[in-house]
């Protein structure tokens, strides 16, 4: 059943919508999948169409109600905008918004209040044009009590917890965090593109958290068991010290020793390698430079720093 | 005056990125100017060519007092400003919401720490800013609640109206508030506009500025006259928003007087061309904030009034 969340006239002859689809059986406990907050990350977008497949063809193995938001920027989406266009601001610094002056906070308001109470929240990001991400839960360490335990369940590589930070609360994630509503944070993927594995592996994530919730009665694929780093890891960035183009030769994911190269920035206009980016450490490299162009200071990589590889 | 680059950058196709800096007198570093900050902060940037040339006749004339250093830095961001975009050409990140600056940081985090590094050593900062809603305030100086704040010493600039506004979390990146934060006292001053130039908007901001520096003893001579400024809340501005969206018909302009109830813009269907909504007056008051874009959407502020004193019987 398609539910209408925000419908707000825009000036022009044309109604703007947030819906979402919720798909219920009997009573029961309530998930909801939130994508497209920017609206340049497409990868939840494919989550989405799979949940949706999937609950379609076993309704009966459903206890409860799965809500699927897949679009709450659906001006960003269908104009290849990471922000709300026409406004030039970032959705993910509107939170929790306000019923005030400005379109955009009270859009953030009604879907905050929209989300609120629900058991489980997946907010799914795929991290920017830029960067390519391993499947990962992303928690801030004021709510790792809470989001630590059912990060394990989400069958991602990695939950990082990482430190707070004031311009961290106008997120959607804190704002529902901080009233209680548990959201997770998923970050993977490159911007603009779809990555199937990684659809399928947080899809089976999610089936498996609704069966620890006793939501879902269906067969659970493997379930990774993803290495968590709870805020005591050293976190490297890498970052140019270079202008120019990015050519990578290392894959997120990747485990890579210290001092090893991950990728170089050269210079087409001389033919020069004008820097190799290396490893300060070693670890793994969960993030990596996807977009070529660079300027100083352009994040090329991070590295989770451990002395081992691990399953 | 003296002549300097604070931070420079080299592109791989493009000229390097430079942050011009212009110094004038020496000593104690009285005051730091900073222009525009984002690319389409023209406004901002031309102020500060107005005050520039001030001050370099002011300079001339043996104006300066003896041991007060004061520094302009027209514009943070020469990249964005050419091609007329807001924010930072490849990623889009905004330099004013990455102070204090981090200088082994991504772009833009590098540029505000060199930028920072050098204006948080002066004892008092002003930044020519602006507020990313499309629409014209009075002119006016901005200060956020800090617990460092000085409103008494904005009164110094001798525009009409001083506004406190409460920090909200995204503001703790940016200038002012790190300003304050590492204790330079700071002023965010409005001329009205941003990406159109008014040239009476300049020449008062650079009123406000010399008379400041006057007041401050920074320079010699004696100060302009002024109205006594008016101190209010943010929050207290009385805001008159749309329900409908549409083309957005001001009847009236900014600092015009209004009484309650009085009419104060249409919104008018585009398409069939009704008008949808007749904006009124909540209070008495004049007109502080009007919206300026030709289509407005709904749940937007289309004008904010200054509500009259309360009066006293
Ligand atoms: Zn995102």
């Amino acid at each position: 059943m398609v539910e209408d969340i925000v419908s707000i006239r825009l000036p022009v002859d044309e109604t703007f919508r947030i819906r979402k689809n919720v798909i219920r059986n009997g009573a029961g406990k309530r998930l909801c999948v939130v994508t497209g907050i920017h609206g340049d990350e497409l990868e939840g977008q494919y989550v989405c169409f799979l949940l949706n497949c999937i609950l379609n063809q076993n309704p009966e193995l459903l206890h409860g109600s799965v809500e699927i938001y897949p679009a709450v920027n659906p001006l960003g989406i269908g104009s290849i905008e990471r922000g709300i266009p026409g406004f030039d601001i970032d959705m993910n610094r509107t939170f929790p918004g306000s019923d005030a002056d400005v379109m955009t906070e009270s859009i953030a308001h009604a879907l905050v209040d929209d989300l609120a109470g629900a058991d489980a929240v997946f907010d799914i990001h795929a991290s920017n044009i830029f960067l390519t991400e391993i499947p990962q839960v992303r928690i801030n360490e004021l709510h790792r009590d809470t989001l630590v335990p059912l990060a394990r369940q989400a069958n991602m590589d990695l939950v990082w917890v990482h430190a707070n930070s004031t311009v961290l609360e106008s997120t959607l994630a804190y704002s529902l965090n901080s009233i209680g509503t548990p959201c997770l944070v998923v970050e993977m993927g490159v911007g603009m593109r779809l990555t199937g594995e990684y659809g399928e592996q947080l899809t089976n994530g999610i089936l498996n958290v609704m069966k620890q919730l006793g939501m879902w009665d269906g067969e659970i694929a493997s379930v990774k068991t993803p290495i968590v780093s709870d805020g005591q890891d050293e976190v490297i960035f890498l970052n140019a010290q270079s202008s120019g183009m990015f050519m990578k030769t290392k894959r997120h994911g990747s485990w890579v020793g210290k001092g090893e190269t991950v990728g170089y920035v050269f210079d087409p206009f001389e033919g020069k390698v004008v820097e190799y980016v290396t490893a300060a450490k070693s670890g793994l490299l969960f993030t990596i430079r996807e977009y070529p162009l660079v300027d100083k200071g352009s994040l090329m990589g991070r590295i989770l720093v451990r002395g081992t590889e691990e399953a | 005056m003296k002549e300097s680059i604070l931070f420079r950058m080299s592109h791989i196709y493009r000229d390097d990125f430079r942050v011009r800096a212009f110094t004038f007198g020496q000593g104690e570093k009285a005051l730091c100017i900073v222009g525009s900050v984002r690319g389409n902060e023209y406004q901002q940037l031309y102020i500060c060519c107005r005050i520039l040339r001030r001050l370099k006749r002011l300079e001339a004339e043996g104006r300066f007092a003896e041991d007060r250093q004061v520094l302009v830095i027209p514009s943070a961001n020469p990249a964005s400003m050419n091609i007329g975009k807001r924010f930072w050409p490849i990623d889009n990140t905004d330099v004013n919401r990455m102070f204090p600056g981090y200088a082994l940081g991504e772009t833009t985090q590098q540029i505000a720490a060199a930028v920072f590094e050098v204006v948080n050593k002066y004892r008092v900062g002003v930044q020519f800013t602006s507020f990313y809603t499309p629409g014209e305030f009075q002119p006016h100086v901005q200060m956020m609640r800090t617990g460092y704040e000085n409103p008494e010493k904005a009164r110094d600039f001798g525009l009409p109206y001083i506004v406190m506004r409460e920090p909200r979390p995204y503001d703790t990146t940016t200038l002012n508030y790190n300003w304050q934060i590492w204790e330079t006292d700071a002023y965010s001053v409005y001329s009205g506009t941003t990406t159109r130039v008014s040239e009476e908007g300049a020449e008062l901001a650079a009123d406000a500025v010399e008379r400041f520096m006057v007041l401050n003893g920074i320079l010699k001579g004696t100060p302009s006259r002024a109205a006594p400024s008016r101190i209010f809340r943010y929050d207290d501005l009385l805001k008159v928003c749309t329900t409908q969206a549409g083309f957005f018909r001001d009847l009236v302009k900014n600092d015009e007087r209004v009484s309650a109830g009085q009419a104060l813009a249409e919104i008018i269907d585009p398409c069939a061309g009704d008008v949808l909504e007749t904006l009124r007056s909540p209070a008495d008051g004049v007109v502080f904030f009007r919206y300026n874009d030709p289509l407005i959407y709904a749940h937007t502020a289309a004008c904010k009034i200054l509500r009259d004193p309360q009066q006293r019987f």
